[in-house]
């Protein structure tokens, strides 16, 4: 058991040992442009300028500051909407489907719209963000709450139980964890759009950053930039899902 | 072979029952009360606010009531330039989509069919996939230029995630008692892959579809509005930046009932064909 686990974990670093070393072959030996392909050792040392000189704090505070609105937007107003709904079985039935089939929109189409409203600043960002976060909440939350099972209820209310009680020790856990996955999934979704929002039109923020030096052909910049962006993606990733189990876990 | 045959015509009334649920229609329902009416009813009041709204907000810069937009789609599809990108785009969605749905299904059987094979490359492509794209848009604009190709290979990578992970999940839920049984009596590959294999793949890979032409989408109308030249992202931010919000939300919300349609279609197609397991 522990032999094929050995096995599979060579297979996937030296998967990953092959990519790498094929980028250092085809950058040394400038078989691909540099200009596409920067070489690594030029990544590795404007990685390291990036973080030292501190340059990406200002971008990566835009786009957090953005992230943290949208997803907060996000929350409350698919949250309530979503219980709202959940509440009759009629209402589910009108709504659930066309809340599906709205999430199916690519929105970010809307985006050229938020910007003609919001500008190029944070706003459009916001708008954006919230507005595809939302859809996942209001979908989880919708069968959080609507699909509880009908034994707990009955029970429940047998006892006596009604009003805030009955919510908090019974709807609640029960509708909790499909929430949280709602709550995850809106989150990079807010994230995703966010950082699209700020590549395809603004003055600031990490998406605004990669274009900048793509466009200024300083593609090793661009690079560290994109590593930076996948880190920080991984942080939040790792982050919500943690905070998932933990909540899940209460 | 027959007994499929025989299957389907029982089947066949049941269809027609489901097809009256799907309606929403419980018995003893008004018609009023159904959820479809419902719907039809919000979907008339987001118009009528629309309508409202715009005409109250009243600057013509920056909306346009839902009227105005509807004749003026009329008239911006009799412009060739915008009947050429909106055709445009559905080749290059279907291209795409034919090469995402190409691609994950073979990848994804080769992947998923063993465990082995699973657990090996099932987290990469889970890692691949959580990996924001859009951060590399711009390099790929540096590859592929600004022309179609950039919008195929971007609607491509954005579809392929979807199906893949999906047809995995599918060969994944094979009840292997079954691939054990159908060797033992001497079924041959190809009969284990017809037999076996695609029934229990169907049903996720349609989830996989819906998912996947959704995302296509998505990756297209990015790489549109980042950097095209003539294209449905092109004209949308042309009309929001020369101030002319009635074509603007003429083609936003073609755009947005063709994906509606693309998607309810597909959403059908799964639950028919994921009908047998009951």
């Amino acid at each position: 058991m522990t032999d094929s686990k050995i096995r599979i974990r060579l297979i996937q670093v030296s998967m990953f040992a092959v990519i790498f070393v094929a980028w250092f072959i085809a950058t040394e030996t400038e078989s691909v442009s540099n200009l596409f392909l920067p070489k690594l050792g030029d990544v590795a040392t404007d990685f390291r300028d990036l973080i030292g000189s501190g340059d990406a704090w200002s971008p990566l505070s835009v786009t957090l500051f953005e992230l943290v609105v949208a997803f907060f937007n996000a929350v409350v107003f698919g949250t309530s909407i979503g219980y709202l709904v959940s509440r009759s079985k009629f209402l589910m039935r009108a709504f659930e489907p066309m809340f599906s089939s709205m999430f199916a929109v690519p929105l970010i189409i809307f985006y050229p719209l938020a910007l003609l409203f919001f500008g190029l600043g944070p706003g459009s960002k916001i708008a954006i963000g919230s507005a595809l976060g939302f859809f996942p909440v209001v979908l989880n939350t919708i069968n959080g709450f609507g699909h509880v099972d009908a034994g707990y209820m009955r029970v429940a209310r047998s006892m006596g139980a009604k009003g805030f009680p009955m919510f908090r020790r019974v709807l609640l856990p029960a509708a909790l964890p499909i929430i949280l996955t709602g709550y995850r999934i809106g989150f990079i979704l807010c994230f995703l759009s966010i950082v699209g929002g700020e590549t395809i039109g603004s003055f600031s923020g990490l998406g605004h950053q990669i274009v900048f030096y793509a466009e200024s052909m300083l593609t090793s910049m661009m690079f560290a930039y994109i590593i930076f962006i996948v880190i920080i993606a991984y942080i939040l990733n790792s982050l919500v899902f943690y905070l998932e189990k933990k909540g899940n876990y209460y | 072979m027959p007994i499929d045959g025989e299957n389907r015509a029982a089947k066949a009334p049941a269809d027609g029952a489901s097809g009256a649920i799907a309606f929403g229609q419980a018995p003893g329902e008004s018609w009023l009360r159904t959820p479809m009416a419902t719907r039809l009813g919000v979907i008339v009041l987001i118009v009528l606010f629309w309508e409202f709204g715009a005409r109250i907000y009243n600057d013509a810069d920056f909306m346009a009531p839902a009227t105005q937009s509807f004749v003026s789609l009329l008239e911006i599809t009799q412009d060739p330039e915008v009947l050429t990108a909106i055709y445009d785009m559905f080749w290059q969605l279907a291209l795409a989509f034919a090469m995402a749905l190409f691609s994950g299904l073979l990848l994804g059987m080769a992947v998923g069919i063993s465990r082995p094979t699973y657990r090996t490359f099932f987290p990469i492509i889970m890692m691949v996939y959580a990996f924001p794209q859009i951060t590399v848009l711009p390099l790929l604009v540096l590859l592929f230029g600004i022309g179609p190709a950039i919008k195929v290979v971007f609607g491509f990578t954005h579809g392929f995630f979807p199906i893949i992970v999906n047809v995995i999940a599918g060969a994944q839920n094979i009840d292997p008692a079954l691939l054990t049984a159908a060797k033992s009596m001497g079924a041959t590959r190809s009969q284990i892959y017809r037999r076996i294999v695609f029934p229990h793949l169907v049903p996720s890979l349609f989830t996989g579809m819906r998912l996947g032409m959704t995302a296509t989408l998505l990756g297209i109308i990015l790489a549109e509005l980042y950097a095209t030249r003539k294209g449905i992202g092109y004209f949308t931010s042309f009309y929001a930046e020369s101030f002319e919000p009635q074509n603007l939300f003429a083609l936003v919300a073609m755009i947005a009932a063709a994906a509606i349609i693309l998607n309810e279609l597909l959403r059908r197609a799964e639950t028919r064909f994921g009908r047998w397991r009951g």
